[in-house]
């Protein structure tokens, strides 16, 4: 059976009201969970990636070779701007085609 | 459900629980069985519960499969997809506002009693799944969010319509798209902010998108949209913007990262392409796929030999409403219908549950399969895309008898 929304009548806008007494809001983040695999480079990866984004990013990820971890740098730098260098770039993807390369 | 939180006693509830509670969970993680949530662990952000962790910041947070054994999902336990950080943490009633504007007649800059007070409240069950959901089960594996299945919930929405207030706005010829924006924002000017579009067209003519600013009867957890969100039910959660604060009306099409060329699927009748392969054309994630799930007995539980199982769960589809659910025992040869229950609206998820009598002691694998308003079912083989998107194919359980 098809039910189309119902608008609510005043009792229903009167519960509402209460329930929206709330008039500030404010919770506080947990930290931080995760890290990376140790290893020639992690520092730099550490430090390039989280300036965005927790490297649990990073570590639910598919492994994947060269290509793929070059694939996604290119894309931090070229579509979100990630303010990494060449050099720091190809450290990044030999560390993480590495520590999380293909049957690791 | 939890009692409403005023102001007073949801800020000392979280002073008094102290840091504690905000840890994660030590020791405790999801899914043994799952490939997938094996490993990960449970943690407890404010305004929710136990959920499954799959990134910290910006955080996603999964809702484990215990929950979708009942139609509707607790606030609490409901899943957390954001894109961008900083992510609100703090919103002040008295200031926030709902700015519409654009290519209206009349900018509102509108506070929330009077979203609340001058349009009608309309309420509307809908199930809210993230595109990727499942993504982390594709084969060959993509890149993304790898999800289990735990990234959807449903909940009963009341808001004001999105037509009303765009009519109250008053939106002019050449409008061409809507554009939703919200509170979080990236620190980087370089990070694309997350805005969503929808053709204005199709907005004016669908009186059940929502601007949401109720959730199963409570304000909206922060980490869930508070204090409005939108609701687009039937299409995935892309959409539903979180948070909501800007609204604007658009002369041309709008084409900014989060809906080109993130969130698009191959323009094929199945949204799919060959595994491994690159569609020709793509366009905009929509309306979602039928999907079932067995949520009790937990999948790799064991069972007693000589005794009907209990099964439950729940199906959903794109806005048909479902009108079968069955379940099979030997490998999807020969399926048995099962008990629906009660029936919340075409865009909710539909409990549904069946007693199932093993035939023999040893290892068996259950499936479940839906069937929706118009037809469409499930595969029994999965459909791919190279986002990672639309998963819909037949889900199973394994289980041990005896």
């Amino acid at each position: 059976m098809i039910r189309t929304p119902v608008v609510l009548l005043a009792a229903l806008l009167a519960s509402a009201r209460v329930a929206g007494a709330a008039d500030t809001v404010a919770i506080t983040l947990p930290p931080e969970h995760g890290t990376l695999k140790p290893g020639p480079g992690m520092e730099v990866t550490q430090k390039a990636c989280q300036m965005c984004h927790s490297v649990d990013y990073i570590t639910i990820q598919p492994r994947g070779g060269e290509a793929q971890w070059r694939g996604v740098v290119t894309k931090m730098v070229k579509v979100f701007g990630a303010p990494i260098g060449s050099e720091d770039a190809d450290a990044i993807v030999e560390y993480l085609s590495r520590a999380y390369g293909p049957g690791r | 459900m939890a009692d409403p939180l005023s102001r007073r006693n949801f800020l000392a509830g979280v002073g008094a629980a102290g840091a504690a509670l905000l840890l994660p969970r030590s020791g405790a993680v999801a899914g043994a069985v799952d490939p997938i949530l094996s490993g990960r662990p449970l943690v407890r952000y404010p305004q929710k519960t136990d959920l499954i962790l799959l990134t910290s910041r910006p955080p996603q947070l999964e809702t484990p499969m215990k929950y979708f054994d009942r139609a509707i999902t607790p606030n609490e336990a409901f899943f957390v997809r954001y894109h961008v950080f900083p992510i609100p943490t703090r919103v002040d009633l008295a200031e926030w506002r709902l700015r519409v504007g654009g290519l209206v007649d009349r900018p509102l800059e509108l506070p929330m009693a009077d979203l609340r007070e001058k349009f009608p409240a309309v309420a509307i069950t809908a199930a809210c799944q993230c595109a990727g959901n499942s993504r982390g089960r594709f084969s060959p594996r993509v890149l993304g969010g790898q999800w289990g299945d735990g990234a959807m919930g449903n909940a009963e929405w009341v808001g004001a319509r999105l037509r009303d207030v765009l009519q109250a706005a008053g939106v002019r010829t050449g409008a061409v798209d809507v554009t939703f924006n919200g509170l979080d924002a990236p620190a980087f000017p370089s990070v694309p902010d997350f805005v969503k579009s929808l053709p204005v067209a199709r907005v004016m003519d669908w009186p059940e998108i929502l601007i949401a600013y109720q959730m199963n009867g409570q304000p909206l957890p922060m980490l869930n949209g508070f204090p409005a969100r939108l609701v687009v039910p039937g299409w995935y959660s892309t959409y539903w913007v979180k948070n909501l604060s800007e609204i604007t009306v658009t002369d041309q099409p709008f084409e900014k990262y989060w809906m080109k060329p993130a969130y698009r699927i191959p323009d094929t009748p199945c949204g799919c392409v060959e595994p491994g392969t690159v569609p020709v054309r793509t366009v905009p994630i929509s309306w979602m796929r039928t999907r079932s799930f067995i949520a009790a007995p937990e999948n790799g539980a064991r069972v007693p030999a000589g005794a009907p199982v209990p099964l439950k769960g729940i199906a959903f589809d794109g806005g048909y409403g479902i009108r079968a659910v069955e379940i099979s025992d030997d490998g999807g040869r020969t399926w048995r219908t099962t008990t629906l229950g009660p029936d919340l609206g075409r865009y909710s998820f539909r409990e549904w549950s069946a007693r199932w009598m093993p035939a023999t002691e040893g290892a068996h694998t259950v499936m479940v399969r839906a069937l929706n308003g118009v037809g469409e079912s499930q595969g029994m083989e999965p459909l791919w895309n190279p986002a990672g998107y639309l998963r819909n194919v037949v889900e199973h359980i394994d289980l041990e008898v005896g």
